[in-house]
């Protein structure tokens, strides 16, 4: 294992958007199988070592791929993008009114958990739509700047959907 | 040139090769040991043939320590030296310890860990749990190897999944401390389900339920081709079996109108309600009886209907976390192919129903539920010591039940790891000084899903020195957060201008040597003002005689008020108190108000009448 790779190199993926979960998943098995502690129990303090921090590359790469959200950023970056979250808040107006009105209705909702779970329905729904439109700018149109938009707004969308987890949780308690 | 080998067909070439290992279930209640013996995973006994090794420990006053059945004899005789559940203490400061009021022991709160004086000195959770241990580890060794203080390559010990870094930390101490070479802490669940997995060949998402003494876990795996993948665990790590026999001990001495109890009686009595509870798990009445040291002889029954309605709050505990797991691992209970039961309080057909209807589906329990933790921890620990066999090729992926964070400004944590993430995991975070000139930066590294830092737990605090004088902002703190396959936490923070560097395994030390020990005795004497049972009877003796003060006053008023039967019976109560104050025990004493309250109860309402009616008077008086 080549610790200079990028986590597609790595998992012997083409570096796109659009992945193939299964063969990800299958991928991440099988170098787990050749690395993780586990397989390093008996073996001498450097070995052990090693394996943990092999395991722990393999771990961090699986997760970067396999969320939507985190593989865009990690693409954009590769290409030398940086989507700059931290400093760049501007959005356009009518995306933060939709936003303030999602909100809005998670606050309505937040006495009645099956509102909240149907909402997160439709905030999933609402959010395919534009992974699938992300997907177009960064596979196909190559337009990263417009690609590190769009994944902004994912960033708002999935705060979002934390919430409302947030909000089922504090229901239950 | 090396010579072939050739052995008879199922033969190993060289069968002195294998490497003996164990799995260890350190259990709140009962622990065992298993090993893996011709290909199957068995639960080593005692010479008695018993599996189970009651978790108690007695400590004597010539220094021997007795452990499992010989302590469990004795528990009511001697309660303050004998310790029962200690898993609920490990990793644990005495504000965590719930009912410490009510417990015999002579706690003593001590930095990281609470600590317990018994009559053979001050000991730590960690000392007492590997008191269990060692006696299995010589159980393993007479079994595996033909005799005690042969060599073990090494065991694998469980630990309940929602254990924190502290509490794990304990327990490989106390593996440490007892001899054993421990190749890896297991989550409780995750050893059920290799079991269960590997047995019934299961494939798709299996939920573990595991409701045991003392704590409750709840695992959602991912079954595929030989792969083990934790998605998301919860639970609670102070509920469990223990909380049953509470409330049920609660009821008993409510019903039978018990004056506040010795803790000899106490101990008798709850040992009674765990027997009518297990009964209660096949019938519809249990009997409770005994006699108490008074004399006092103590008889009553309780139905399986008003025993389940009783704890039906406490099985509904368990529904937030198994919710809050399913959420967290992006499923619907349709998803979730079988539930596996593990853990004895799971026998419980009250717990078997709520389960069956929360997942929609009758739960697997096809299973031993007090042994499957130890063989999934056997087959575990067999492949870790290298002795693979065919089959043995499956992988185990599992994850950190609570996230790990830092404290920022105004108190607040900030998340570095993420509860469910998959171990071993690393992430770093960077920070910078905010005053001018700042040379050193104090870090607090914390444990939980809050976000104010009081409401997270304090797993260490550490310093960067030695940072070059800069601008407020200027520097860069690299801190590192490492969890390895333990799900055990280090931290390494990093100056990167200059590379000054601090690091920590998150570590608090309990005090295991001879010295340590005999310094933690010297301290006892210090930090008396700080033991929870001096501070109890000091505030209830202040509120005992705050009451006879009270009552006594009452009684010079209004004695016309009371017949000569009634104020006998008052008067009697209060002398009865008055005796108490000098007891050293804080629950006589509260008992005691708690009789004079009672006793009082009419008379207090009747003056209350007169000093109404003479309020009223005064006011026709006055308006007259």
């Amino acid at each position: 294992m080549n610790l200079n790779q990028n986590h597609f190199e790595l998992f012997g993926l083409p570096a796109r958007f659009a992945v193939d979960a299964a063969a990800l998943e299958a991928r991440y098995h099988d170098l787990q199988r050749e690395v993780h502690p586990d397989r390093f129990a008996a073996a001498p303090e450097i070995e052990r070592r090693a394996s943990m921090q092999l395991a722990t590359r393999v771990n961090e790469a699986y997760q970067t791929l396999k969320s939507p959200l985190r593989r865009a950023v990690y693409i954009l970056r590769l290409r030398g993008v940086d989507p700059e979250f931290e400093t760049n808040t501007a959005m356009p107006p009518q995306f933060l009114i939709e936003q303030m009105s999602w909100r809005e209705r998670i606050e309505e909702g937040s006495e009645d958990p099956e509102a909240l779970v149907r909402l997160r329905g439709g905030l999933r729904e609402e959010s395919a739509k534009i992974y699938e439109k992300l997907r177009g700018q960064l596979d196909e149109g190559g337009d990263d700047e417009a690609a590190s938009g769009t994944t902004r707004m994912l960033m708002f969308y999935e705060k979002l959907d934390g919430e409302i987890d947030d909000k089922l949780a504090e229901l239950e308690t | 040139m090396a010579l072939l080998q050739i052995s008879e067909p199922g033969q190993s070439p060289e069968p002195h090769r294998h490497r003996p290992a164990v799995g260890i279930d350190l259990g709140t209640t009962n622990s065992l040991v298993a090993a893996v013996r011709n290909g199957i995973a068995v639960v080593l006994n005692d010479h008695d043939g018993h599996a189970l090794l009651p978790s108690i420990v007695r400590y004597l006053r010539d220094g021997g320590v007795a452990v499992g059945r010989e302590a469990e004899a004795e528990q009511a005789r001697d309660p303050r030296n004998t310790i029962v559940s200690v898993k609920r203490f490990m990793g644990r400061g005495l504000k965590d310890v719930t009912h410490a009021e009510n417990s015999p022991y002579d706690f003593l709160d001590s930095p990281g860990m609470v600590q317990i004086r018994t009559v053979s000195g001050v000991k730590s959770p960690v000392e007492i749990s590997a008191e269990i241990l060692k006696v299995l580890r010589a159980r393993a060794e007479e079994s595996l190897v033909g005799k005690a203080g042969g060599e073990l390559a090494g065991a694998v010990i469980t630990v309940p999944a929602y254990f924190d870094d502290a509490q794990r930390q304990a327990t490989k101490d106390a593996g440490k401390l007892a001899g054993l070479n421990v190749l890896r802490l297991l989550n409780e669940p995750t050893a059920a389900a290799i079991a269960y997995g590997l047995d019934n060949a299961a494939e798709g998402i299996y939920a573990v339920y595991d409701l045991g003494g003392g704590t409750f876990d709840i695992s959602i795996l991912k079954l595929s081709k030989g792969v083990f993948e934790v998605m998301a665990t919860n639970g609670d790590a102070a509920l469990g079996g223990d909380d049953f026999d509470q409330r049920l001990f609660c009821w008993v001495v409510e019903r039978a109108k018990l004056a506040p109890l010795s803790s000899e009686d106490t101990r008798l009595l709850l040992t009674k309600s765990r027997a009518a509870k297990e009964f209660l798990t096949a019938h519809l009445e249990a009997r409770i009886s005994g006699t108490l040291m008074s004399g006092e002889t103590v008889d009553v029954a309780v139905t399986q209907k008003e025993f389940q309605e009783m704890t039906r709050p406490l099985v509904a505990k368990t529904l937030g976390p198994t919710r809050k797991a399913l959420r967290d691992a992006r499923l619907e209970w349709s998803e979730v192919r079988g539930v596996v039961m593990v853990g004895g309080a799971t026998r419980m057909p009250h717990v078997q129903r709520m389960v069956a209807e929360l997942f929609g589906q009758a739960p697997l329990n096809n299973l031993d539920p007090d042994k499957v933790v130890a063989l999934g921890a056997a087959i575990q620990a067999n492949v870790l010591a290298g002795n693979k066999a065919s089959g043995d090729d499956w992988l185990l992926l599992d994850v950190i039940p609570l996230s790990l964070g830092i404290e920022t400004m105004g108190g607040l944590a900030e998340r570095v790891i993420p509860r469910n993430s998959t171990i071993p995991v690393a992430r770093a975070q960077e920070f910078t000084t905010y005053k001018d000139g700042q040379t050193a930066m104090s870090l607090h590294v914390v444990q939980g899903e809050r976000e104010l830092v009081s409401d997270c737990r304090s797993l260490a605090r550490f310093e960067l020195r030695g940072i070059p004088p800069m601008v407020a902002g200027a520097a860069r703190i690299r801190v590192t957060f490492q969890v390895d396959a333990d799900g055990l936490l280090s931290v390494s923070a990093r100056e990167s201008s200059t590379g000054v560097e601090a690091a920590i395994a998150v570590k608090p030390s309990y005090g295991l040597t001879d010295e340590q020990v005999t310094q933690m005795l010297r301290d006892s004497f210090d930090h008396a003002k700080d033991d929870v049972h001096v501070r109890a009877l000091r505030e209830q003796r202040v509120e005992g005689e705050r009451m006879l003060e009270a009552t006594e006053a009452a009684l010079r008023e209004d004695a016309d008020l009371l017949s000569k039967e009634e104020s006998a019976a008052l008067r009697a109560e209060l002398d009865a108190l008055r005796k108490t104050l000098a007891c050293t025990d804080h629950r006589t004493i509260k008992s005691g108000i708690e009789r004079v309250n009672r006793a009082s109860e009419a008379f207090a309402g009747r003056r209350m009448d007169r000093s109404i009616k003479r309020a009223l008077a005064g006011r026709k008086v006055e308006s007259l």
